[in-house]
């Protein structure tokens, strides 16, 4: 499912998939297998639209029926009450979606992993009270005996199941192009690493509001179609935790991140259940709920990804034949004129941050001139770290001023910061594990140009600089560690920066690994990128940097010619204690 | 006239708060357990409770005879349903939660979460519809005679405030703070919660001293099982219950342990018993069917804006 791969074959699948739907409503005239296939579509929306955050930005929500419910309840209110059509209430349920959706993740993403999932619980049931004390308990849709037409009211019910059709048809449309753009390359990305996603210069809170306003939208124009449908709404059925449980259950259960998920749980499990609960509801009134809960413990034990990839882990043949053509992409001729070497470009000057009380940084101040090579060195916990992280906008400070190529970068988000040109790479290297080699240096260079084939152009030359061309298309996660290193230099490339701040780059490398990246760094320089890299391999440092900063507990304590910096007591002290330093002096 | 009758309303409140607030915080404890424990969030604990509920309901109906034994027999029940349940916690760990839990998970990109919370809600739809199936949609409860019993306080001011408390809930709640010391003094005090508290603190470390990890997981999860069901059996004196009950108090539960700091055992008994004061004051300034929105709203105001007992630090180490 690469994100630059054509989208051909999975819209040839969904025309097949909308053609057999289609020949199955026009055949059968049995109003109860009829309302079965509507139910399906509606189910395979809501649960697309669930994929969208769940399977692509790893997202769990466990209150999609909210948006289901106000979809339902916008069309059945403006019916009821104001007798505004369906054909109008519908599309406004799809915009109140998306505009819950935005809302309900403005306030809910500062949450992660289990403790969002959790959240999302409350507002569907916090609505489902709301509605139940407004006195919406039971809502039945007028009965248009004449002109049913314009109030989506028809005497043939095929053609309610072919209006579900056709909305399902779109939801899987908007989902194929997503999966297969930057948008869907960008919520993979956040999912697998969020921090390395946003150092790289994604707007990470945007791509996800982006992808829940969406969600949202589908959800309400399911709900929206199921009250249609259904006629009689009530809080619990639209609202209630099994519409959410439904929502990831169907696409869980048929897979996760791929459009064809949602289609297979539903079509699977919905059928079933209905079937169980005709036949057996009378006796067993809760067979629906087990179905759906024994599927969904079943597939988390088994197979936690879902039957799609399972079929398409032993059938599916691999293409390698999917590589993007970029032979007539000229690139172009970018980046600033640099400023005359020696000019100040990154400018801190008096830095303090403290976590709750401890103090991490205390008045640093460093100047680092264009083209230049600074190493910085310190026992751990000196805050070297810290500082990058304070540059890069990861932490925000309590004191001070950053400022680079004149712009100061506090309060800056760390996107921010990467479009400015200051890039980074980590300690332990941040890859995308599941993406590409050139997906994980494409999201790098989204922010440069919104073009996708210069982007990509601009990723496979970051890869060449880098030596990696011949492993662009492997998956990151096969990897070694100095690939890996690689690789986060490529994706910092990839992005243009003025500035490359490198964490402990050379940590765990062999030494015929450390040489080879030695002469790549003075390249970068020659190519008028300045450099800043923490490091703790002395002897690569000494042959590498132009100066060398020494920190100790927060505080700058020498700051100079590599040769010097070595023999300065405080410096002596601070890595091997006093008593070592008196013997130095002797 | 006027200012007596709220303030007998808000006294009234208050200690209707307190005491139900006191059966939320053991609810919430035994939650907090496995949570503190096991980093486990169980989604299924509502319906546990909810199944604890009506084995108590079916044994005092069976062995109770007359009206005046069931307080008694109900007495026995909530014993009864501990020890059941904490079996019931143990087994359940063994052949499910155990295969998405503990040390096999302990290195994934967000430690199991997902596939846990996933399959804790497939139990929680298994039990609510079996439930559903078995005892049907009726709310039932477990009336004792003092279910209708009230003490009477007063008059407290003037010759007009006067304080009525339900007997049965009060009986609940006493038995509830026991439970939570008892509880708490086992954690402290004995060896095996010393384990049990060195496990939730670093899995890896503990291993390295001889501690069974799994087994103290085992062991928290049948506790904390047992806890909220022997919670859940005391509020069915007063309280109807229904199959989709277990529903209503996930969130409720949830944003007790929240509040107390997620992890912090004894925290998550005073959490729960402000969201009882919260529920139950709420009524005097917003209508009765808002009180559940109400404990929403805490729910999430707790969670974006006192996170500190969630995540520790705000920033992942990089």
């Amino acid at each position: 499912m690469l994100y630059y791969s054509s989208t051909k074959r999975p819209l040839l699948g969904l025309l097949a998939l909308l053609l057999v739907g289609a020949i199955m409503i026009l055949a059968t005239g049995n109003t109860y297998t009829l309302l079965i296939l509507t139910l399906v579509s509606i189910w395979t929306v809501l649960g697309l639209s669930w994929n969208l955050l769940g399977g692509y930005a790893g997202l769990y929500s466990f209150g999609h029926a909210a948006f289901f419910g106000l979809g339902s309840y916008t069309v059945g209110i403006l019916f009821h009450d104001y007798s505004v059509t369906p054909w109008i209430g519908w599309p406004l349920a799809a915009l109140i979606g998306a505009v819950a959706g935005i809302l309900v993740g403005y306030i809910t993403f500062r949450l992660k992993g289990p403790y969002f999932t959790l959240a999302m619980l409350a507002y569907p049931l916090a609505l489902l009270s709301v509605f139940e004390w407004a006195g919406w308990n039971e809502l039945a849709l007028p009965m248009k005996r004449e002109g049913g037409f314009a109030y989506m009211q028809f005497g043939d019910s095929r053609i309610i199941a072919l209006i579900a059709l056709a909305l399902m048809g779109l939801a899987i449309w908007i989902s194929i192009r997503i999966e297969r753009s930057r948008f869907g390359l960008a919520l993979v990305a956040i999912r697998q690493n969020e921090l390395a996603a946003s150092a790289a210069g994604l707007p990470v809170l945007s791509w996800k509001l982006w992808a829940i306003a969406v969600s949202g939208a589908m959800a309400a124009s399911a709900g929206g179609l199921y009250a249609v449908v259904l006629l009689i709404i009530t809080p619990q059925a639209v609202f209630g935790l099994q519409v959410s449980a439904q929502a990831l259950i169907v696409t869980m259960f048929g897979g996760l991140g791929t459009v064809w998920g949602p289609v297979l749980g539903a079509v699977i499990l919905v059928p079933l259940s209905e079937f169980l609960y005709a036949n057996l509801g009378a006796a067993l009134p809760g067979i629906q709920g087990v179905v759906f809960g024994s599927a969904i413990m079943a597939i988390i034990l088994i197979q936690p990804q879902g039957m799609f990839w399972a079929i398409y882990d032993r059938f599916a043949v691999k293409r390698t034949d999917e590589h993007p053509t970029v032979q007539d992409v000229t690139l172009p001729e970018r980046g600033r004129s640099p400023l005359s070497v020696g000019f100040p470009l990154l400018d801190i000057s008096n830095l303090s941050l403290s976590f709750r009380g401890l103090r991490a940084l205390a008045g640093v101040s460093i100047t680092v001139k264009e083209r230049e090579i600074v190493g910085i060195i310190g026992p751990n916990g000196a805050g070297k770290t810290t500082l990058f992280n304070a540059i890069n906008g990861f932490i925000e400070i309590n004191e001070g001023d950053i400022k680079c190529a004149g712009s100061s970068l506090v309060g800056f988000k760390p996107e921010q910061v990467a479009a400015i040109g200051v890039a980074r790479t980590f300690q332990t290297a941040r890859a995308f594990p599941r993406l590409t080699l050139l997906e994980n240096v494409v999201v790098g260079s989204f922010m440069r140009y919104s073009d996708d084939k210069l982007a990509i152009a601009v990723a496979l030359n970051a890869l060449t600089r880098v030596g990696l061309t011949d492993r662009a298309y492997v998956p990151a996660g096969s990897l070694t560690n100095h690939e890996l290193r690689l690789m986060e230099l490529a994706r910092a490339l990839a992005g243009e920066p003025i500035l490359i701040l490198m964490d402990e780059s050379f940590a765990g490398l062999a030494s015929e690994d450390i040489e080879g990246m030695l002469p790549l760094i003075q390249r970068l320089r020659s190519d008028g990128i300045t450099i800043v890299i923490i490091e703790h391999t002395m002897h690569a440092m000494v042959r590498l940097v132009d100066r060398l900063i020494v920190l100790d507990q927060g505080a700058v304590i020498a700051n100079g010619l590599p040769s010097e910096v070595v023999k300065d007591l405080r410096v002596i002290t601070a890595y091997l204690g006093k008593r070592w330093a008196e013997h130095a002096e002797a | 006239m006027n200012f007596a009758s709220t303030v007998e309303t808000f006294l009234q409140l208050l200690s209707s708060g307190l005491i139900i607030g006191a059966n939320y915080g053991l609810m919430c404890l035994g939650l907090g357990l496995i949570f503190g424990v096991m980093r486990v969030i169980n989604f299924a604990q509502g319906d546990l409770m909810v199944l604890g509920m009506y084995f108590a309901f079916i044994f005092v109906g069976w062995v109770a005879s007359d009206q005046t034994t069931t307080f008694l027999w109900t007495m026995v029940a909530v014993g009864l349903a501990g020890g059941l349940f904490y079996v019931f916690g143990n087994v359940l760990h063994r052949v499910l939660i155990s295969r998405v839990t503990g040390m096999r998970v302990a290195a994934l990109e967000d430690a199991g979460h997902s596939p846990q919370l996933i399959l804790t809600l497939g139990l929680s739809l298994v039990i609510q519809n079996a439930a559903l199936m078995l005892f049907g949609s009726t709310p039932s409860s477990i009336p004792t005679p003092l279910s209708s019993k009230a003490w009477k306080f007063g008059p407290l001011w003037g010759d007009q405030v006067y304080l009525f408390i339900n007997q049965a809930r009060t009986w609940s709640a006493i038995l509830a703070v026991v439970a939570a010391a008892i509880l708490a003094n086992f954690l402290r005090h004995t060896s095996l919660g010393r384990q049990m508290r060195a496990a939730a603190n670093n899995p890896v470390a503990s291993t390295y001293v001889g501690v069974d990890v799994n087994r103290s997981h085992r062991i928290a999860f049948g506790l904390g099982v047992a806890i909220t069901t022997i919670a859940g059996v005391m509020m069915a004196t007063y309280q109807p219950f229904q199959p989709y009950t277990g529903q209503d108090f996930i969130v409720i539960m949830y944003a007790g342990v929240v509040l107390g700091g997620m992890g912090s055992v004894g925290g998550t008994f005073w959490g729960g018993l402000i969201i009882g004061l919260v529920q139950q004051l709420s009524t005097l300034v917003m209508p009765m069917q808002l009180q559940s929105t109400v404990i929403f709203a805490v729910f999430l105001a707790i969670l974006l804006f006192m996170p500190q007992g969630l995540f520790g630090r705000n920033v992942e180490r990089v």
